[in-house]
């Protein structure tokens, strides 16, 4: 469904992305992982058209994105970032309808999937008529994933989505959004720095570092033959000290 | 003469109110009391021979008026030789008439008979002071360095001014300051400096009991008065000169003190000061009410009047500036070597004085609301742009890319999402405009484009507080009404949700 092959990119002379292969089965969610700077969110703005590479191809169900085809190709993304990414001046029931008001959907169409959504993600109906200033963090996520989901996109492209959310509330979502994707079956691509959550969502981790990948699959496959000592350096310093308790709970 | 005529049409279509009856011949005058009785005198001397006059009274200063006569939007005004060959001619000419006679006609200008009087520049002082001090002539101020000086700004400027006297005398005063000539009288007497710069036709002389001191050296040249006239309109309508003309040598300085002091003193109107003047000196046949001077309508109906001029001048050059300057922000916004030209320019612009803006308007739009709309409109470019620019600079990155993410075109983009969240930068800035715009306005006065300038301007000249005051008040309030509008304005247009955690 999604692809990067032989992708690069280098921002101010520095190389970010050297050189990454991808591949994200449909109807697969796939986790990429690493430290912060290592170039994970660049790969994932690469799909949605807000990076282009300055080599390789980045493709989209068969299609290589360019300018021509990128603006249609967008609607059957969902994007999804850590903050800001809602609209201010737009209620949450506007900020989730502007995409398919600017479609030309009827008002009852929309009115009806809005409805859908709210009760998908647990939205109270209240917090609609609000604006995103007026929402808790954990409400401002929800928004910003019925607006990702509104058009009923092929992908969802998630940008360290639950990051800037308290621990409960966090992990509250995290179980929200696995049932989402997985009742939906949307393939999704999901950036975080957190190994938990890359295991607890995705089917498959791809763990990155400086611009390359450095190991994929699951996280049983990373913990038991880490390709290199960074991986397992990687995966221990995750596990001290929630792991290894909740670990040791399970 | 079309011009004019489309210019006041346009006008009066804009204003919705009834047109004059046409005039035949525009005569212009300077903003002092001397320069406006005259420009009435001439007026009626018009109207006695049976033709159509228009005054324009109180333009803004010998170059206003000059380009206006060249430009045909009037076809005579008042003037005097030494500031003909001075300011206009660069000093380069005798001040005799005949030199010139010759040198403005090369110009396409002819100049009239002297009318009688010199009404030259002289230095004046409180007769108590000087009396005290035992000053009698212009020499005399060297030992006193330490008097203060108030001179008028024009003559602090002026080449035939300020800058020559003080070499010619050695002069070096610790304290000189420039302000407007009615104000200067106001000054001697609150004691606020000792010398000032008067004509020797002014009405205050006496009033105020100056000592007019003696131009020993000989410093300042000869300011015979006399019409100018366009050398188009004399070939067009002799008759009209002819009858102007008639006013030749028939006033003297005496005669021309006591006109002034029946205007500012007396506080007669202009026009009946000229028409007491015409009916005592020539054979006159009976006419109607003559041109309406500024003092002639009752209160309501001048503000009425001002209000609406006023207000036109502020609402065209605003809501054009509005067209202009959004998307040039917008633009400014996009490209950002682009805008910096854009808002280098616009910014320049900006710091054009105000007056010189309003002169160099005048070539392209003649006098009247046409320039000063053209003005004002580039005065409200930079607050309008430089806002628009700055609040969409600054929007955040991560709104904006979700924005594209989702699939908007920019076009979308820009309309569904930027604009609205830059929308309170640039109503501050729409709004910062007005209310600038509302001030400036008022100096419109100065370029015949009327508003609550002209109370002010003639409130000033005949030293009237309460005419100013009928022009300063209701400009105040209206810049008071302009800022609250836009606080409406900005309730309605602008987003609840941006008012959240403000």
């Amino acid at each position: 469904m999604l692809e990067l092959r032989q992708v690069h990119k280098s921002f101010d002379g520095v190389a970010a992305i050297r050189g990454v292969d991808l591949e994200v089965q449909a109807r697969e969610t796939l986790a990429l992982i690493g430290e912060s700077g290592c170039g994970k969110s660049t790969l994932l703005r690469m799909w949605v058209g807000l990076v282009e590479p300055d080599g390789g191809d980045v493709i989209f169900d068969g299609e290589p994105l360019d300018r021509g085809n990128l603006q249609a190709l967008r609607l059957r993304m969902g994007y999804v970032i850590q903050e800001g990414g809602l609209f201010p001046h737009l209620s949450a029931r506007d900020n989730t309808a502007l995409m398919a008001r600017q479609l030309g959907w009827p008002a009852d169409r929309i009115a009806a999937r809005v409805e859908v959504l709210r009760e998908l993600t647990r939205l109270p109906a209240a917090a609609l008529g609000r604006y995103p200033g007026e929402l808790s963090g954990g409400q401002r996520q929800r928004v910003s994933l019925m607006r990702a989901l509104m058009l009923d996109p092929d992908v969802l492209l998630l940008d360290e989505p639950l990051g800037a959310l308290d621990p409960i509330t966090r992990s509250e979502l995290q179980r929200e959004l696995r049932e989402i994707v997985g009742q939906l079956g949307k393939t999704a691509v999901l950036v975080t720095h957190d190994l938990f959550e890359a295991d607890f969502l995705g089917d498959r981790v791809a763990l990155m570092r400086e611009g390359e990948i450095v190991q994929q699959g699951t996280l049983d496959q990373l913990i038991d033959k880490p390709s290199e000592p960074f991986v397992a350096r990687f995966i221990e310093a995750q596990q001290r000290p929630t792991r290894r308790e909740t670990g040791a709970t399970r | 003469m079309k011009r004019e005529a489309l210019a006041t049409l346009a006008l009066c279509s804009m204003l919705g109110c009834a047109s004059e009856p046409a005039a035949s011949v525009t005569v212009g005058s300077k903003k002092f009391t001397e320069s406006v009785v005259l420009g009435e005198l001439a007026s009626h001397m018009i109207e006695d021979a049976g033709m159509g006059a228009r005054h324009r009274p109180e333009l803004g200063g010998t170059r206003i008026l000059w380009k206006a006569l060249r430009m045909g939007e009037i076809d005579v005004y008042p003037d005097y030789s030494g500031t003909l060959a001075v300011e206009i001619l660069g000093g380069r000419v005798a001040t005799d008439h005949a030199a010139l006679s010759q040198a403005l006609a090369k110009q396409g200008v002819v100049l009239g008979k002297p009318l009688g009087f010199e009404n030259t520049y002289a230095i004046g002082m409180r007769e108590e002071n000087a009396a005290r001090l035992g000053i009698r002539s212009i020499s005399d101020l060297k030992a006193h360095p330490e008097l203060r000086y108030g001179l008028t700004a024009e003559f602090l400027d002026r080449k035939d001014g300020w800058p020559g006297l003080s070499r010619a005398y050695g002069l070096t005063p610790r304290e000189v300051r420039g302000l407007d000539h009615d104000l200067a009288y106001r000054g001697l007497e609150a004691a606020s400096f000792e010398v000032t710069d008067v004509y020797t036709t002014d009405a205050d002389i006496d009033y105020y009991k100056l000592r007019v001191l003696e131009d020993d050296r000989g410093y300042f040249p000869e300011y015979r008065a006399m019409m100018v006239y366009r050398a188009d309109f004399v070939r067009a309508q002799p008759e009209a000169h002819a009858a102007i003309e008639r006013l030749a040598n028939r006033i003297d300085a005496t005669t021309m003190r006591r006109l002034n002091y029946q205007v500012k003193l007396e506080k007669r109107s202009e026009a009946a000061v000229a028409a007491g003047f015409v009916a005592e000196h020539f054979e006159t046949r009976p006419r109607a009410a003559g041109p309406g001077s500024a003092h002639s309508p009752g209160r309501g109906e001048r503000l009425l009047r001002h209000g609406s001029q006023h207000l036109t001048l502020v609402a065209i050059s605003l809501l054009a500036a509005i067209a202009v300057a959004l998307p040039l922000g917008i633009v400014a916004a996009r490209r950002r070597r682009l805008g910096q030209l854009i808002i280098g320019v616009v910014g320049v612009l900006q710091t054009i004085p105000s007056l010189a803006l309003l002169v160099f308007m005048i070539p392209l739009f003649g006098i009247g609301a046409s320039p000063a709309i053209a003005a004002l409109f580039v005065y409200s470019l930079l607050p309008i742009v430089r806002n628009t620019h700055a609040g969409l600079s600054q929007l955040p990155l991560a709104t904006l890319e979700s924005a594209s993410a989702m699939g908007l075109s920019d076009t979308a983009r820009l309309c569904l999402v930027e604009l609205p969240l830059a929308a309170p930068s640039i109503l501050a800035g729409i709004k910062t405009a007005a209310v600038i715009n509302v001030g400036t306005a008022t100096l419109g006065a100065l370029i015949g484009a009327g508003g609550f300038g002209q109370p002010i301007l003639t409130g000033i000249r005949l030293d009237d507080h309460a005419l100013i005051l009928e022009g300063a008040i209701p400009a105040a309030v209206l810049a008071v009404v302009a800022s609250l509008l836009f606080d409406g304005l900005e309730r309605l247009l602008v987003s609840p949700g941006l008012r959240i955690g403000r």
